[in-house]
C-alpha cells in the first residue's frame, strides 16, 4: 500500500525524524493560507500523487511542473491552481498521468548538499538494510546501474535496530562534516526504527538534505507498506487514498483477490501468481493482449471467484475470458461452481475458455458439463491460449 | 534416493485442526506420506483424521519421532510456529502459509540459519518425492517417480511443469516449491546443491520469475558447480514494470530483475530456456538430449 508524501512526513515527524513544517491544501485559498501560516520566505508547493518524478513532471496542456517554489502567498495560490484538478504526467505515471487532488505546501530550508537514503528489505541478506548515497536527487536505479560504488548499504536486525557505529560509518563515507555526525546518527537510527515499527516495505528519502547549519532533513519521503502486515496497523490502513488507486484493483483487494489492470482484450482468471504471469506470457506468445493479471489464490471460495468474474467483466475492453486453473489448494469444483453461479448472476457477455487441471478436476468438469453453461473447454495451455485468442479476434 | 523427503520421513502438521490443515493432512495420508500427528495449542488429546493432536511441537516430536513438519498456521502466528519447530529440533520445516509479514521472516531467518533445521517456504506448495512422500498441497496424481529434480518459486506453475514432464514420460526425483515471498528459507542454490549431489537426480528443471536476483545467482552457481542438464522458465516476461504481480517478489523496476536479464544469465550458464510455459517439459527433454 502506498501513501502520500505529506502522510509519510506526518508519520516520520511522529517518529522523531526531522522533516520541514508543511500543510496540505485542497484549494488555492488553502495554499495561500498555508504559505502565510508557515511564515518562511520561500515555500515549495508540491503535487500529492502516488508516483515519483513530480519535480520534472508536467501538467497536461500547460507548462506547470509538479513541484514549484513560491515566494508569496499569491504565488502559492497560483501554483496550486495550476495543479489542483489537473492531470500530472511523470516518468512513473505513464502517459495517461494522474489527477492532482491535493498539494503540500512546505517551508523551505538552506540546502548545502543533497544526498539519498532508503530503507528496504534485502532478499540476499535476509534483513532490512539502510542504503545511502551521495547521489541525491537523482534516479537511484540509474546510479546503482552505472556507478554501483556510490551506493552504500548497512544491514540491520529489525529488533536491535541500526547500531550507532553503522550510522557514523555511513556519515563518514557520505563525507558529512564531523559536526553533523550526531545529527546523522539520530536521523538514520530513527528512520530505521520507523521502518520497522510501521512494517514498511520501502522508506525512501530522495533527496536527504544537509542544511547550511549542518542538520539533516528529509526533503521528500516515499513510503510503501507490507500489505501482509496491515492487519496490525489500523492507523496506517486508514491513510489509504482510494482515489489514487484503480477502482477495480481496490474492489479486488477488498475481495481478497490479486488483480492488476492491463490494456488488452483477454480477461485472465488464474490461480497462483506464477501461473497467472505465465498465462499472460502465453496469451501474448499466441498474439493476444491480456486485459489483466488476476490471481484468485488458493483459499478463494465460490463468492470470491464470482466477484473475480464480475471485476473482469466490468472492463469494457474484455472480448474473451480465459480461465486457467491448476488446482492445488484451490479445488476445480470451486471454480466450476463459481462459473455456473457467475453465468446465472452476472451473465457472460463474452466467450469463456476454460482449462481445468489438478485437485478434483473430474468432478469440476462434470459440474460444468451438467450445468449447460456455454463454455469453450480446452486441454492444456497451448490449446487454451489459441482458443481464447481466436475468440477475442472473432469478437 | 531423492532429496529432503522419502518414505521414512515422519511428518506432523502444525495447524492440523484448521479446515485447510485437516484437508491437506488427509491428502498427504492418502498419498502414502507417514503422517504421525499434529499440533494445535490447547487441543491436545483430540484426534484429526485418526492422528493424535499435541499442544506443542516438542511434545509431538517426543511422542511420534517426527523429523518433518508442515505448517498451515494463519499468517499472524506462522513465524512463531516456524520458530517453535526449529526450537524443537525438527530437521525439515515446510511452511505453506501465505501472507506472513516480511519483517516477521527477517526475525526468523537468523534463528533458522543458526540451527540445524532446513526451512522450505513460506508461501510455497511444499515438497514431494513421487511415490514416497508428499508434504504440502500439490495434487499427487500429476507426479510420477523418476529422475528430474524440479524446483520453483511458484506453486501452480510447478504443477504445470510436473504435469508436462509426466506426460512426456519423464518422472521426478523430488519437486521443491521454494515459495513466492521476498524472504524464504531455501534458495535455488541450496536445492541445486542437493540435486547435484543426489545420484537419483539426472536432470534439473527450474521455474523462476521476474524480480530479485535469485535466478541470476542460480545461473552463476550452475555454471560453476552443476554438471547435470538444466532447463529453466522465467514467468512474467510480458509483465509491465513497476507493478506487483501477486507474489511480493514479482515486482520489477528499472533494469533490475527483468526477465531479459535473467534469461541472459541462464543462457550464459548453458541452461536450456523454455520459450513459453507450454514448453517447460520439452525444454527439459532438449537439455537432456543435448547432453546425450
Amino acid at each position: 500500500m502506498k501513501i502520500h508524501e505529506y502522510q509519510a512526513k506526518d508519520l516520520l515527524r511522529a517518529a522523531g525524524v526531522p522533516v520541514l513544517a508543511g500543510r496540505v491544501a485542497r484549494t488555492p485559498e488553502e495554499a495561500a493560507a498555508a504559505f502565510t501560516a508557515l511564515g518562511t520566505p520561500v515555500c515549495a508547493v508540491k503535487a500529492q500523487i502516488h508516483a515519483g518524478g513530480r519535480g520534472k513532471g508536467q501538467v497536461i496542456g500547460s507548462t506547470q511542473r509538479g513541484v514549484e517554489l513560491a515566494k508569496t502567498a499569491d504565488d502559492a495560490a497560483r501554483i496550486a491552481k495550476g495543479l489542483l484538478g489537473n492531470t500530472l504526467v511523470t516518468i512513473q505515471t505513464g502517459p495517461e498521468g494522474q489527477v492532482v487532488r491535493q498539494v503540500f505546501v512546505e517551508s523551505g530550508c538552506a540546502i548545502d548538499r543533497e544526498l539519498y537514503c532508503a530503507v528496504l528489505v534485502d532478499r540476499r541478506v535476509g534483513s532490512p538494510v539502510l542504503i545511502a548515497s551521495t547521489a541525491g536527487g537523482m534516479d537511484i536505479e540509474e546510479v546503482a546501474h552505472n556507478t554501483p560504488e556510490l551506493i552504500l548499504s548497512e544491514p540491520f536486525d529489525p529488533d536491535r535496530g541500526l547500531a550507532g557505529y553503522q550510522a557514523r560509518l555511513l556519515a563518514a563515507k557520505l563525507g558529512l562534516p564531523t559536526a553533523s555526525w550526531r545529527h546523522a546518527e539520530a536521523f538514520f537510527r530513527k528512520l530505521c526504527a520507523a521502518f520497522v515499527s510501521l512494517d514498511a516495505s520501502l522508506l525512501e528519502i530522495n533527496p536527504l538534505v544537509l542544511t547550511k547549519d549542518g542538520a539533516l532533513v528529509a526533503l521528500d519521503a516515499k513510503m510503501t507498506f507490507d500489505d501482509n502486515a496491515l492487519f496490525r496497523h489500523k492507523d496506517v490502513t486508514a491513510l489509504r487514498d482510494e482515489a489514487e488507486e484503480e477502482p477495480a484493483e481496490t474492489r479486488a483487494a477488498a475481495a481478497g483477490l490479486s488483480y492488476v489492470k492491463l490494456n488488452g482484450t483477454i480477461g485472465c482468471l488464474v490461480n497462483g501468481a506464477g501461473l497467472a504471469m505465465s498465462t499472460m506470457d502465453l496469451v501474448k506468445y499466441h498474439g493476444g493482449q491480456p486485459a489483466n493479471f488476476l490471481d484468485v489464490g488458493g483459499g478463494a471460495d465460490v463468492n470470491q471467484v464470482t466477484e473475480a468474474f464480475r471485476i473482469i467483466l466490468s472492463d469494457p475492453h474484455v472480448k474473451a475470458i480465459l480461465v486457467n486453473i491448476f488446482g492445488g489448494i484451490m479445488r476445480c469444483t470451486t471454480i466450476a461452481t463459481a462459473i455456473v453461479e457467475a453465468s446465472k448472476t452476472v451473465g457472460f457477455t463474452v466467450p469463456l475458455v476454460v482449462r481445468l487441471e489438478g485437485t478434483e478436476v473430474e468432478e469440476g468438469k462434470k459440474i460444468l458439463a451438467n450445468s449447460g453453461t456455454a463454455i469453450i473447454t480446452a486441454d492444456g495451455l497451448t490449446d487454451a491460449a489459441k482458443k481464447v485468442v481466436a475468440a477475442a479476434n472473432a469478437a | 534416493m531423492s532429496i529432503l523427503v522419502n518414505r521414512d520421513t515422519r511428518v506432523i502438521c502444525q495447524g492440523i485442526t484448521g479446515k485447510v490443515g485437516e484437508f491437506h493432512t488427509r491428502g498427504c495420508l492418502e498419498y502414502g506420506t507417514r503422517m504421525v500427528g499434529g499440533v494445535t495449542p490447547g487441543k491436545a488429546g483430540e484426534t484429526v483424521v485418526g492422528l493424535p493432536v499435541f499442544n506443542t511441537v516438542a511434545e509431538a516430536r517426543d511422542a511420534t519421532g517426527a523429523n518433518a513438519t508442515m505448517i498451515f498456521v494463519p499468517p499472524a502466528f506462522a513465524a512463531d510456529a516456524i520458530l517453535e519447530a526449529v526450537g524443537a529440533g525438527i530437521e525439515l520445516v515446510i511452511a505453506i502459509t501465505e501472507g506472513i509479514p516480511v519483517l516477521d521472516m527477517a526475525r526468523v531467518m537468523p534463528v533458522v540459519n543458526a540451527s540445524k533445521s532446513r526451512l522450505i517456504g513460506p508461501n510455497c506448495p511444499g515438497v514431494i518425492t513421487p511415490g514416497q512422500c508428499k508434504i504440502g498441497i500439490m495434487p499427487g496424481y500429476i507426479h510420477t517417480p523418476g529422475h528430474v529434480g524440479v524446483m520453483s518459486r511458484s506453486g501452480t506453475l510447478t504443477y504445470e511443469a510436473v504435469w508436462q514432464l509426466t506426460q512426456l514420460g519423464h518422472g521426478q526425483s523430488t519437486c521443491v516449491g521454494l515459495g513466492g515471498d521476498p524472504l524464504v528459507g531455501s534458495s535455488f542454490i541450496d536445492i541445486l546443491t542437493l540435486f547435484q549431489a543426489d545420484p537419483d537426480t539426472h536432470a534439473i528443471l527450474m521455474m523462476g520469475e521476474i524480480g530479485g536476483s535469485a535466478e541470476e545467482e542460480a545461473a552463476a552457481f550452475v555454471k560453476q558447480h552443476v554438471t547435470k542438464p538444466v532447463a529453466a522458465f522465467i514467468a512474467g516476461r510480458t509483465a509491465p514494470p513497476g507493478k506487483r504481480m501477486g507474489h511480493a517478489g514479482a515486482i520489477i523496476s528499472g533494469g533490475k530483475g527483468t526477465a531479459e536479464a535473467k534469461l541472459e544469465a541462464l543462457r550464459d550458464a548453458g541452461i536450456e530456456i523454455a520459450e513459453s510455459p507450454a514448453d517447460m517439459g520439452q525444454a527439459m527433454v532438449r537439455a537432456i538430449k543435448r547432453r546425450g
